[in-house]
């Protein structure tokens, strides 16, 4: 009995002292933020701050740079890129789920062999591509090399195999054109998987940092991440509160969205995992 | 009766089969109108661009130039010469061999530890999953100046405290880049537990009983006869995604180090941004993706036949 | 309402022949049952009819006219599903209602929100919904309406389904094995139920099923199927008193029917263990033959009586309530027969009695070696009946 109680003491100190390295970048981050200039270089280090004036770096943060707006771009590009996402893969998952045609199994070899490719690699092309069509430094530049998911085209046909041909006999029956079976009939039996998908696909364009910085140069287009190194960059001597009040802001809408849906968040980030 | 019908259509036959044929295309051509806009696009941006990526890396194009010439394995060949190149080469080797096994085997302790006990594993695996979600490049820098501050980050303070030497930890060329590494290891210790905890879950309960009754009860026991043998899949998993997350390292160098102190933080990602969007050299860019694409390919093979050997002969 | 008319249907999967030469006509407002083993190809000719899919060759014409070039939808007929294929997240009246709304209602109309503020939607949808709740009040099912699938028990499902289906009022109505996800109780009140439905809607049904007894106790015409070919087309009783091969005899009547090995001698009689049986055939001389009795045919008795054909012994009694099976072997041969007797009759039998059974004559069925039946005629009783030995 003494064993094991000492052996559940051991688990919650060893957990808890992980838990804390876990959380210790996001409450320091927070603690900064709201710290004077004064405060943060104190020799005395405290973990709350002694006088309300920092929250000063807030105002400052959203003053001096459209923060508003990166928050803004970020909300834009993620539903945009999401949308498109779902939308062209909604359907050809149908195809190569449920239909028989000609090139579905050729299709599916190339589905298979894009989601060996890590989203760095087409870069290059991409950008003279864009470069091309005038469409740099654009909206469109952030979201148009994303609106394919072929990991997304892949999952939802796992989860429309799962759909039994009858019901799909039936909806053909009952007058439903294959259109109207994709977004009628397949994609309500879908919904936890496209909602897995979605945050997978949100959280990684909301934190995507490298594609943003190569096709971006006006600061009213960056996204949340890019638009935290344009502050760096426009804060030359680098006021630290302000740029904890920035992190700040640009990681508070994933992070309460994860501790209000944490079971979604961890089935949609680890899904990529079951490809 | 059914001879009449027979007879009634036999006229009609070879009406029939072209009517037949007519809804054949009629149903294929349905089928490439719900595909075709995906495949189209996965074309342009996905294989038709990673096909371009390695022709572009046999030429020696420079972006914006009007002519372009055939090189052959040109660049390769300078690649190999590159002293730069091999740095950044190396360095992102080191970065791996630095943050994939801690990362992994931090990500297996907690999940056991999780797993151990009944109190307080939703918080745990909460609070373990939260760096998995949060933005890196922010968060670097909150690294920067509460971790590897000279004087006022934590380390630092720390080691003044017990009377210890302290570093620049990001300026040092010896530690930049492991510096780097606990940002790395910090984020992705989540995602390897949950995987984990996953892989832990699968593990039929009967298999700890019939271990027991062969006389493996100790803790250390379970794990090496049960949990360790089960979970080889699992690991050879997590092990190969958390080698491919390490190899992309870029956000945390571009806000925290551009590649420096000398070269020390210079790694592949971070080489082929430079020489394709800051020099502008598309055909060297394009064989710097190469050699990424083709390390996280092998890594990829490696994993499929591993498992496929563990699956059979396991 | 419409008659259907299959020509010459063949289909094959992957090289592997499912249909072969499949006709069939099936009349305005008749019910027929497609009946067969599970594998025969039953769904695929179904599916072929209902335009879910391709067949090889062969056309299908409903009302008169070619459908091959038709979409499902354009069909006009109704399916109900072995699975019952209800839409798991839409709501019973949601699922009763959406063949209407597919049918009435334009694409834009149909739109969510916006689709109500068109002129027209509106009172399109109210009809709808007032045809969607006769149509469940008749089949009793009114009070679930706004339940969804999962809610219901399978007998509840299986109402949904075939609601789904009597709404739009089809030419014809395609069933594929309804019953077969019911227990035994809910199969039989659903059998009722659904000749009560034929009755009232008097629409074209095609039914398939791989259990005989809803064959038989459904139809107006029975089609047996195996391998992928029709074997009989008749009505029940014909099929029962007169199977065209050996395959469908033994496919119809549970017990199966007793089927005993036989010669036919020079003068065209028929020998069985050794006695002479009260029938000729148009056979082949001396080549072996099937005889097969049902097993209600056989007229049993303690003592052996002029009529007698087979002596045996009683190896198992089953005890069914209304009726005894008893079942009898004989010496020296591998075969046994089954009898059905009345439990009053039974009474007069232990294990390993000794039993002597006899027969009607024109109840006799023979086939050839090649399954196909033989035209047989009585011979007079009793007198050429006797012991070869005797
Ligand atoms: N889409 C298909 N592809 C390949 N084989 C099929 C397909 N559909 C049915 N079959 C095969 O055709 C045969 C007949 O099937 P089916 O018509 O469903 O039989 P039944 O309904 O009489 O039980 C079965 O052997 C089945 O395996
Ligand atoms: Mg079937």
């Amino acid at each position: 009995m003494r064993t094991s109680i000492a052996a559940a003491l051991f688990r919650h100190l060893i957990l808890a002292t992980g838990a804390v390295l876990m959380v210790l970048p996001f409450v320091l981050m927070v603690s900064i933020s709201l710290k004077t200039e004064g405060e943060i270089y104190h020799p005395q280090f405290s973990l709350l701050p002694t006088s309300p004036d920092g929250i000063e770096n807030y105002v400052a943060a959203f003053a001096m740079q459209p923060l508003w707006r990166y928050l803004l771009n970020g909300v834009l590009v993620c539903v945009g890129i999401f949308l498109a996402q779902a939308l062209f893969a909604l359907p050809c998952a149908y195809a190569l789920a449920k239909l028989r045609w000609p090139g579905r199994n050729l299709t599916m070899a190339f589905v298979l062999l894009g989601l060996l490719i890590p989203p760095q690699v087409p870069a290059v092309p991409v950008y003279i591509m864009l470069w091309k069509f005038g469409l740099l430094d654009s909206y469109a530049a952030l979201i148009l090399p994303s609106a394919i998911s072929v990991f997304g085209i892949f999952l939802m046909r796992q989860f429309f195999r799962t759909v039994p041909d009858d019901l799909i006999s039936a909806a053909r029956m009952d007058g439903l054109s294959e259109v109207a079976i994709v977004w009628r009939i397949m994609l309500p039996t879908a919904i936890p998987g496209l909602i897995a998908f979605g945050i997978l696909s949100v959280v990684g364009h909301w934190n995507d940092f490298f594609w943003p910085l190569i096709a971006i140069q006006t600061p009213e287009l960056a996204t949340p991440a890019l638009g935290v190194m344009f502050f760096v960059t426009a804060e030359a001597g680098t006021n630290f509160g302000r740029l904890m009040a920035a992190a700040t802001v640009v990681n508070a809408p994933l992070v309460i969205a994860f501790l209000i849906a944490q079971r979604w968040f961890i089935d949609g980030l680890t899904m990529s995992s079951m490809k | 009766m059914a001879e009449l019908a027979t007879a009634r259509h036999r006229s009609s036959a070879s009406s029939a089969s072209r009517r037949l044929i007519g809804r054949w295309v009629a149903e294929t051509a349905t089928a490439w109108s719900l595909a075709g806009p995906a495949v189209a696009l996965m074309w342009l941006l996905l294989l038709g661009p990673a096909a371009a990526v390695v022709l572009l890396s046999f030429t020696d194009w420079s972006f914006g130039q009007p002519t372009m010439s055939w090189i052959g394995l040109g660049n390769f060949r300078e690649m190999v010469a590159d002293q730069l190149f091999r740095t950044s080469f190396l360095n992102t080797l080191v970065y791996v061999a630095f943050t994939m096994p801690l990362s992994v085997l931090l990500g297996l302790g907690a999940a056991l530890l999780i797993e151990s006990g009944t109190s307080g594993r939703g918080f745990y695996r909460t609070v373990f999953f939260l760096p998995v979600t949060a933005t890196l490049l922010p968060m670097a820098f909150v690294f920067q100046f509460a971790y590897f501050h000279p004087t006022v980050g934590i380390i630092n303070q720390t080691l003044s405290a017990f009377g210890l030497p302290t570093r620049d930890w990001l300026r040092d060329p010896d530690t930049a880049l492991l510096a780097l590494g606990v940002i790395g290891i910090w984020q992705s210790v989540g995602l390897n537990m949950v995987l984990f905890l996953a892989g832990l879950k699968g593990i039929p309960k009967d298999l700890y009983d019939a271990a027991a009754l062969d006389g493996a009860d100790g803790a250390w026991e379970r794990f090496r006869r049960v949990t360790w043998p089960m979970l080889g899949p699992a690991t050879l998993f997590v092990l190969t995604v958390t080698a491919i997350k390490s190899f992309q390292v870029f956000d945390t160098v571009i806000a925290l180090t551009q590649g420096g102190p000398g070269n020390a933080t210079n790694v592949l990602l971070f080489q082929m941004y430079q020489e394709g969007f800051s020099f502008l050299r598309s055909a060297y860019a394009s064989a710097l993706t190469c050699v990424f694409l083709l390390f996280v390919l092998v890594l990829t093979l490696l994993q499929v036949v591993l498992v496929d050997r563990k699956t059979h002969y396991g | 309402m419409a008659e259907i008319s299959i020509a010459n249907i063949s289909k094959s999967f992957a090289g592997t022949i499912i249909l072969e030469g499949v006709s069939l006509d099936v009349a305005n407002g008749e019910f027929l049952t497609l009946v067969g083993p599970s594998g025969c190809g039953k769904s695929t000719l179904l599916r072929i009819i209902a335009g879910l899919e391709h067949q090889d060759s062969g056309t299908i014409a409903i009302a008169g006219s070619s459908v091959d070039m038709k979409a499902p939808k354009a069909r006009d007929l109704s399916m109900v599903f072995q699975s019952y294929a209800l839409y798991p997240y839409m709501t019973v009246e949601e699922n009763i209602s959406l063949p209407l709304t597919m049918r009435r209602m334009g694409t834009l109309q149909r739109l969510p929100l916006l689709g109500g503020l068109l002129p027209g939607a509106g009172a399109i949808r109210r009809e709808i919904a007032v045809e969607a709740r006769q149509v469940a009040e008749s089949l009793g099912i009114a009070h679930l309406l706004s339940r969804r699938p999962g809610q219901l028990s399978g007998g509840q499902r299986q109402r949904v389904a075939l609601a789904r289906a009597m709404v739009r009022q089809p030419q014809a109505f395609l069933m594929d094995e309804p019953l077969s996800n019911l227990d035994a109780k809910m199969r039989v009140k659903a059998r009722a139920e659904i000749s009560e439905m034929h009755r009232r809607l008097q629409a074209t049904f095609i039914y398939v099923t791989h259990d005989q007894i809803e064959a038989m106790t459904m139809s107006d015409r029975v089609a047996v199927m195996m391998h992928g070919r029709l074997l009989q087309v008749d009505p029940p009783q014909r099929i029962y008193d007169e199977p065209k091969t050996l395959e469908v005899a033994r496919f119809i009547g549970t017990p199966e029917i007793n089927v005993l090995p036989g010669t036919v001698r020079h003068d065209g009689a028929i020998e069985v263990f050794d006695k002479i049986w009260p029938v000729v055939v148009d056979a082949g001389r001396h080549a072996p033959v099937s005889v097969a009795v049902r097993p209600e045919v056989w007229e049993v008795a303690q003592q052996p009586g002029e009529g007698s054909l087979l002596t045996g012994t009683v190896r198992h009694i089953e005890l069914l309530g209304s009726e005894t099976l008893l079942h009898v072997s004989f010496a020296g041969s591998a075969a046994s027969v089954v009898a059905r007797v009345e439990p009053t009759v039974a009474t007069r039998y232990r294990l390993g009695s000794p039993i002597h059974l006899a027969v009607d004559p024109a109840r006799i069925l023979v086939f050839t070696e090649n399954g196909k039946r033989a035209a047989t005629l009585t011979r007079s009783v009793p007198s050429q009946v006797r012991n070869l030995h005797g």
